[in-house]
């Protein structure tokens, strides 16, 4: 008998509750912060499995929580609370690529005030692009721009 | 409606330290009710006189340092005095990169901060 869709590479696509070893997956997180920390876990536990020091499972971990939560707030400001956003991560021992895509209409990254203008800097928001882009190595997003990639490379040591 | 408080504070000779329960500052609703908390001892205070603590603290997001703005607009108001102390150098980083170190008075310790006030 052939194989059943199960057996085919696409780990845990529905929860976070099995497979906590893997090093890569594709997942749906909802709008709950029980998984949104649970995915910065798993996350930054397959980095230490694979050597990265504490500052870098710290710069994976404060980005993925930033593109998850700007996800929801922006991409899913009009969408049902229900609404998951997909992440795919790959934790390799060079490098750690992880991307969130929400089902918004996207939006124009190169129109993001910098907020550290001195007419931004005492915002209340607006900085998270900001920190993602200074703690990851690349960053890029697609051409609806509702899906961000981000890679990490591990530094030289 | 926050039922169980966030922070542990004290308060000597009109100063009110703050230190962060939480290890990690990220949740919103967390960190609304920290901001709320905290807004209280402002409203309180005549002029409020204030030193945050992060001695606890291993991750925070943007949104915390969101509140934490919130916060100082809310002391400056009253022209009182706000200050940031014992943040470990991966926090304090962003703070840098957000150029909020600027912004905010930090101190390496409580009793550094606690004497720049007085």
């Amino acid at each position: 008998m052939a194989k059943g869709p199960e057996a085919v590479a696409s780990p845990d696509r529905s929860s976070l509750g099995g497979g906590g070893a893997a090093s890569r997956a594709s997942l749906e997180i909802r709008n709950d912060r029980g998984e949104i920390e649970a995915l910065g876990m798993r996350i930054t536990e397959a980095a230490g499995r694979a050597g990265y020091s504490d500052a870098s499972c710290f710069a994976v971990r404060l980005a993925v929580e930033e593109a998850v939560v700007n996800a929801f707030r922006h991409g899913h400001r009009d969408a049902s609370p229900e609404e998951p956003v997909d992440v795919e991560f790959d934790v390799s021992a060079e490098r750690i690529r992880v991307s969130v895509e929400d089902h918004g209409r996207g939006f124009d990254p190169s129109a993001v005030p910098d907020p550290t203008a001195p007419e931004n800097i005492t915002k209340t928001s607006g900085r998270g692009l900001l920190l993602i882009r200074s703690y990851m190595s690349d960053v890029c997003h697609n051409d609806r721009g509702n899906r961000i990639e981000m890679r990490y490379d591990k530094p030289a040591s | 409606m926050s039922s169980q408080s966030r922070l542990r504070m004290s308060e000597d000779q009109g100063i009110t330290t703050v230190e962060f329960i939480d290890r990690n500052i990220l949740d919103e609703a967390n960190i609304q009710a920290i901001g709320e908390e905290i807004a209280g001892v402002i409203e309180r205070s005549s002029p409020p006189r204030l030193v945050i603590s992060f001695s606890n603290v291993d991750h925070l997001s943007s949104a915390a340092l969101g509140q934490l703005i919130t916060i100082n607009n809310k002391v400056r108001e009253k022209s009182g005095a706000l200050r940031l102390c014992n943040i470990d150098p991966q926090i304090y980083e962003v703070f840098a990169i957000t150029k909020l170190n600027k912004i905010f008075e930090i101190h390496n310790t409580t009793e550094d901060a606690v004497s720049s006030i007085g």
